[in-house]
């Protein structure tokens, strides 16, 4: 047991020095995801200006949302993707990944996990800074209390775990359809919908938003920044923490059941 | 022309070859392009209004920017994918070619997907223009058509600029995504919300308020200026530099020797 575990962290070792190897990658993509947070907060701050009564959230708490997410967008964006794995697959060389004596399938969620949070790490600091900075509602604020900020790092990591587990689905739905691009466009529509990563949940109309909470998307994304910002309860929190553990048991299950499916039957396409 | 059309039907047989694919990459096109109207329809139907300005002309924006950028991303696509071309050596081969380099890259890929976001976004501006009752004339329905054209040369400005850019870094710059995407999304809103200085920043840097802006301010009746309608035009002028530092690029050019 000691062995294998010992594998997957030298495996996630590896891939997360490879990714902290482009570094002028990660200046291009922090200055470009602070330009998109900067006009995303100008936006917002439009629609507020002309009725500040409808703001569904309060505008400090949208503006640390939209920080927070430009910070992690690698973690949790599902279009993220570890473009070899596609490549592994349509190309037939999964062939070898199959030789290796290790199990494809945590093989794979270490390689996803590691090369997030690689690129999350180059990425999240400097933006989460400069953030900080920014004058009064308009920049990142301290969390709402210790008890929120607690919750916070424990349900950010879930959703992290829970984005991972995915993505993981999305990579072996690839076996059966062999072209990736069809599979990453849906999942990329309704995830990045579902998970508030376009428009923060509370603005949905009643109705929709209580059925877009109910969906395991929102535990993706929606939950650890609201409860940044104070916009969920630490009670509500705990239970969302709760349902984040049980999702991510379902997500595990059905990639590990998918995979096996596949692999069964999987047909390498050419030498 | 010809061995345009010639390209053209190429393309469309290679796709047709995969028809589960396409209609799926389609379908992926239409929930991408629904969910994006979805949040400007949630927050227009929150709200009413931004800045004084209805969801009607909202809408007008919307569908103007979508439809301009779909079309440019259907006919220069190439550009797009430029830095492939680069790495992969496959330039060199275009070079030697006897034929406009340009076009060669053009034709290299056409987008034949983006159909849907082009249909989205003209149903979208017709939305937009049913509801904010624009009075036609004949010189308002060339005015509409020019400002369209005009969006389209913008966004293929743009990539075009990306392209060159990949001749010094060999990689696509993700900083052009806030332009091109950024610009997508942004864009779907009236500029003048962003403030005076971001409108003039899209105004005289980069003109995109002189297709999506100051030509719908007389079409919507805001203005009674007709020359307004001809601003679009800048969009053109702005080809040029695009072209200049294109130019710069290709003569700057060594193979990636691979």
């Amino acid at each position: 047991m000691s062995n294998t575990l010992r594998s997957y962290l030298s495996f996630f070792r590896l891939r997360f020095q490879s990714g902290l190897q482009y570094r002028a990658a990660a200046a291009a993509g922090v200055s470009t995801q602070f330009a998109w947070g900067f006009m995303e907060i100008m936006l917002y701050t439009a629609f507020h200006r002309g009725a500040a009564g409808q703001f569904p959230m309060e505008l400090q708490a949208l503006c640390s949302y939209i920080w927070l997410r430009q910070a992690f967008l690698t973690c949790f964006s599902i279009w993220m993707v570890e473009g070899d794995l596609f490549d592994l697959i349509s190309s037939g060389n999964v062939a070898y990944e199959l030789c290796r004596p290790m199990d494809l399938y945590g093989m794979w969620f270490t390689k996803a996990a590691a090369g997030r949070l690689s690129r999350a790490a180059l990425r999240s600091l400097p933006i989460l800074a400069v953030a900080f900075l920014l004058p009064k509602p308009y920049g990142l604020s301290l969390p709402a209390g210790p008890a929120a900020f607690l919750l916070f790092l424990l349900t950010m990591a879930m959703a992290f775990l829970l984005v991972v587990a995915a993505s993981m689905i999305m990579y072996i739905a690839c076996f059966y359809t062999i072209s990736s691009l069809g599979v990453r466009i849906i999942a990329n529509a309704v995830v990045e919908f579902l998970s508030g990563a376009w428009i923060p949940l509370p603005f949905l109309p009643d109705g929709f938003r209580q059925a877009a909470e109910l969906l395991p998307f929102s535990l993706m994304l929606s939950l650890p920044l609201r409860v940044y910002g104070g916009d969920i309860p630490p009670a509500e929190a705990a239970w969302g923490l709760l349902l984040q553990v049980v999702w991510l048991a379902a997500f595990l299950l059905l990639g590990k059941w998918m995979m096996s499916r596949a692999l069964r039957r999987v047909v390498v396409q050419g030498g | 022309m010809k061995l345009y059309l010639h390209y053209l039907s190429l393309h469309m047989k290679t796709i047709m070859q995969y028809k589960g694919s396409f209609w799926m990459t389609s379908f992926g096109q239409l929930l991408n392009a629904l969910s994006a109207l979805a949040v400007v329809w949630i927050l227009m139907g929150r709200f009413g209004q931004v800045e004084g300005y209805s969801a009607g002309e909202v809408f007008l924006c919307f569908g103007t920017v979508n439809m301009a950028f779909a079309l440019a991303e259907l006919f220069f696509r190439g550009f797009d994918a430029f830095a492939g071309t680069v790495r992969t050596g496959e330039f060199d081969r275009i070079l030697v070619r006897p034929r406009n380099e340009i076009f060669q890259v053009l034709v290299s890929k056409l987008e034949l997907t983006r159909w849907v976001r082009i249909l989205e976004g003209a149903v979208v501006l017709l939305v937009g223009i049913g509801i904010c009752g624009i009075r036609w004339s004949g010189v308002r329905v060339l005015g509409l058509v020019f400002l369209l054209l005009g969006g389209t040369a913008y966004f293929a400005g743009l990539f075009l600029i990306y392209a060159a850019f990949c001749f010094f870094t060999l990689e696509g710059l993700e900083f052009m995504n806030i332009l091109t995407e950024g610009g997508k999304e942004f864009g779907a809103y009236p500029l003048a919300i962003y403030g005076k200085g971001m409108l003039a920043a899209f105004t005289f840097v980069l003109p995109m308020a002189c297709f999506q802006y100051y030509p719908f301010l007389y079409l919507t009746g805001r203005s009674a200026d007709p020359w307004l309608l001809l601003t679009p035009a800048c969009c053109f002028l702005f080809l040029l530099p695009c072209y200049v530092f294109w130019r710069f690029g290709v003569r700057r050019y060594k193979s990636s020797g691979s």
